[in-house]
């Protein structure tokens, strides 16, 4: 196809639209509480009632508060004339006469029971607020079409201005315009390494090459993170628009998303949207009438984490055992079958087509001096809350914790809250004020990760926690180099003997070097953090460990460890003091 | 129960598909895995002689193409269970109480996790992360998963499987 009118099909699909509308989620975690049957139900209701004329019933993406799931959003056009009963006003956006109602856990009884709202009678649903701290306190960049557009249908994201960036960027930009956009947007890797951008994307670019690979990482193995998933059920086309407009930065006319094997609806809902691009023409030959050609395909991966790591991902893309090679080379100069390649982060490509239509300006406006934007989160574990938070970078933990989260379930107190998965680190409650960006938290000894966030109560103990994150990735390790495998299963063991209650100072000498070393001497960055947890929680909660000690005579203690830096263990001695005096 | 010849000829079928889907990859050696992802939906398992045929047809070495079928936890080198209960283990699971659900369901049936039932009818996993951690904690029994899960609440719904498990024993 030549040339194909984005307004055209994006007011069609307005004009199409029903006046109320009946918004069901069904991204992963509503459809395991039960969304299908209340869709199912919605539409069985709404057939039987003759409002087919009125009433639309669509099946969107996330809403963010998983834990109420199933989902559901009314939109009533005009609420001046609606036969719906609105009870009260409270949790109602509201905006040209247009009312947003928010419903908790809709299964069968309760889908119908909204369905009559439309002729007018008492609707019995467990109501949701849109004016809860929960959602007043976030933003909607990344997140702006989760809830509102329907993923497997790509006139829906273009009716979102969706496919413009890319339109954009064909017609108006020279390559180095795209790169140099980025790189003033200050965006950085959203995958956990944070490394800018734009420098990124401009040293593929530099390097010639008849063949360029652009490759999404959406193999998001952290326990407790969800937030790619997330986006790629509610909105693949946001991901596919920003790879097209890396591929034609750099040159490239080959994409590769790298899914989760773990992630059937993703790959599901990827592979449609790659279908339907390809049909439109907005991927494939000739895009947009342009000479630029860029195709896409999905490679499913098959329940490694290490293969989140970039080279190893590079070796599953190539059909081999996913374990990590030494950098450099970096994927940059040889990547893919040997050519320069450019790995991002799902939530990274999904900022793209955001800062080309809003320029970088507005981008650099959000967030911190050195973490721009805005980023997904996912609040799980001991909050009342649980769901996907979307913030800009630079709100305070407490912030999200106590305001979003809505704090400590009854009877409870927050501990500290987990970040960055298995290579991340514990934070303690008393440093809640510390601002969420990549600088503040390495400053503590945890990352920023991919935006995983996992509240700890008093009923969480600290030795458990790192046991916890040790074992995960005592059994993840690929086994290539020795650290990794052979140190993960000492600490995972020591570990166990401190909880066992056999373990004495010792042995808590004995940790602590051992993961200094696997820290240092790892191959890949699966091993160097690995530690992190352990280190973090002796950093913060070293009299949880030390409370689990056997007594023992002071003579036997064994030198500290020598592969310590000065710095670290000055600072853990300080900190071990501090802990024993209060 | 399905009769022998039935089986036969199924497998003949599946293995047409599988020789087609690997037409259609072009025999490309890099397609390892999408074939072994192939075969393990048509075979429901990963054989010694499929993954045999899978080396031959891709022109691989059966060593490279076990050592990447052993590499990845979701291919599976053996028989599934006629039922299987997977106890997701992940961190928010985890620390919303995942391990009382697998304890309480290790104690009830006698099985340790990780394992198959001798009769190969129960299998009993653990999961690390399916990502519904909104919903923690989350089990999925035969394909369908569940949040909020409590032990009591787990057990109710295993019991039909496991009453089984103990008269046998």
């Amino acid at each position: 196809m030549l040339k194909i009118d984005l307004e055209e099909i994006a007011s069609k699909e307005i004009a199409a639209r029903k006046p109320n509308r009946i918004h069901c989620c069904t991204a992963a975690g509503c459809l395991s509480a039960g969304a299908e049957e209340g869709f199912e139900q919605f539409q069985k209701e709404v057939d039987r009632l003759g409002l087919t004329d009125t009433v639309q019933v669509a099946k969107v993406g996330c809403m963010r508060l998983c834990c109420q799931g199933p989902l559901v959003k009314v939109q009533i056009a005009d609420s001046t004339n609606s036969p719906f009963p609105i009870e009260d006003k409270h949790g109602t956006i509201q905006n040209n006469n247009q009312i947003e109602i928010l419903f908790h856990q809709v299964h069968a009884e309760s889908a119908k029971s909204i369905v009559a709202g439309f002729t007018g009678q008492k609707v019995e649903a467990v109501r949701g607020d849109f004016q809860s701290p929960f959602f007043q306190n976030q933003v909607s960049v990344i997140l702006d079409n989760s809830g509102n557009v329907e993923p497997e249908r790509i006139e829906s994201y273009i009716a979102a201005k969706g496919y413009k960036g890319l339109y954009q960027v064909l017609h108006h930009f020279s390559l180095d315009e795209v790169i140099h956009e980025i790189t003033r947007s200050g965006l950085r890797g959203r995958g956990g390494a944070a490394y800018p951008t734009g420098i990124k994307w401009g040293t593929v670019a530099k390097n010639k090459s008849e063949k360029k690979y652009v490759v999404c990482n959406a193999d998001e193995g952290d326990p407790g993170a969800f937030m790619n998933r997330s986006l790629l059920e509610s909105d693949p086309h946001r991901v596919l628009e920003g790879m097209a407009i890396a591929g034609y930065a750099l040159g490239s006319s080959q994409g590769y998303i790298y899914v989760r094997g773990e992630y059937p609806l993703a790959v599901q809902r990827l592979q449609i949207a790659i279908t339907q691009a390809n049909r439109l023409g907005i991927l494939g030959t000739r895009i947009f009438g342009t000479p630029f050609d860029f195709r896409i395909d999905l490679r499913t991966g098959a329940g490694a984490f290490v293969c989140g790591e970039e080279t190893a991902l590079m070796a599953s893309i190539m059909g081999q055992r996913g374990t990590p090679t030494p950098r450099p080379p970096y994927p940059a100069e040889h990547g893919l079958w040997g050519m320069p390649t450019l790995l991002n982060n799902v939530e990274t490509y999904g900022n793209i087509a955001a800062i080309i239509r809003n320029g970088s300006d507005w981008f650099a406006g959000m967030g911190t001096q050195t973490s721009k934007g805005t980023k997904v989160f996912c609040l799980t574990g001991n909050v009342v809350n649980t769901g996907l938070v979307e913030v800009p970078l630079g709100t305070p933990i407490h912030k999200i914790v106590y305001d979003i989260g809505g704090g400590a379930v009854e009877g409870n107190t927050i501990k500290a809250v987990q970040t960055g998965g298995p290579s991340g680190g514990c934070i303690p409650a008393e440093m809640f004020d510390v601002p969420v960006d990549y600088d503040s938290l390495a400053k503590l000894g945890s990352i920023l990760g991919s935006g995983g966030m996992i509240a700890l109560d008093n009923t969480n103990r600290m030795v458990d926690v790192a046991r916890f994150f040790m074992q995960f990735c005592m059994d993840e390790s690929c086994g290539k180099c020795i650290p990794c495998r052979a140190g993960t299963v000492q600490i995972h063991r020591l570990l166990r003997k401190i909880l066992a209650g056999s373990a004495d100072h010792a042995d808590l000498d004995r940790l602590e070097q051992l993961c200094v070393m696997v820290k240092d001497t790892s191959l890949c960055g699966l091993g160097q953090s690995a530690p992190n947890p352990t280190l973090s929680t002796l950093k913060y909660f070293r009299s949880e460990y030390e409370s689990l000690l056997k007594e023992s005579d002071s003579t036997q203690r064994i030198n500290l460890p020598l592969l310590c830096s000065s710095a670290q263990m000055g600072n853990q001695e300080q900190l071990s003091a501090e802990t024993k005096g209060s | 129960m399905e009769s022998k010849e039935t089986k036969l000829h199924q497998e003949v079928s599946s293995l047409a598909i599988l020789e087609s889907e690997i037409r259609k990859l072009q025999y490309r050696q890099d397609a390892l895995i999408e074939v072994l992802h192939i075969a393990q939906n048509l075979f429901s398992y990963l054989s010694k002689e499929t993954l045999r045929y899978v080396a031959k047809q891709l022109k691989l070495p059966y060593s490279k193409v076990q050592g990447v079928a052993t590499f990845y936890h979701l291919f599976r080198l053996q028989p599934p269970a006629e039922h299987t209960c997977i106890v997701c283990t992940g961190t928010a699971c985890y620390v919303k109480g995942a391990y009382r659900l697998l304890e309480t369901v290790e104690s009830w049936s006698g099985l340790q996790e990780g394992h198959i039932s001798e009769d190969s009818k129960i299998s009993l996993r653990s999961v690390r992360c399916l990502e519904p951690c909104g919903i923690a904690p989350v089990v999925v029994i035969d394909g369908k998963v569940r949040g909020h899960e409590t032990p009591e609440k787990l057990l109710q719904e295993l019991k039909g499987w496991f009453v089984n498990v103990k008269d046998r024993s």
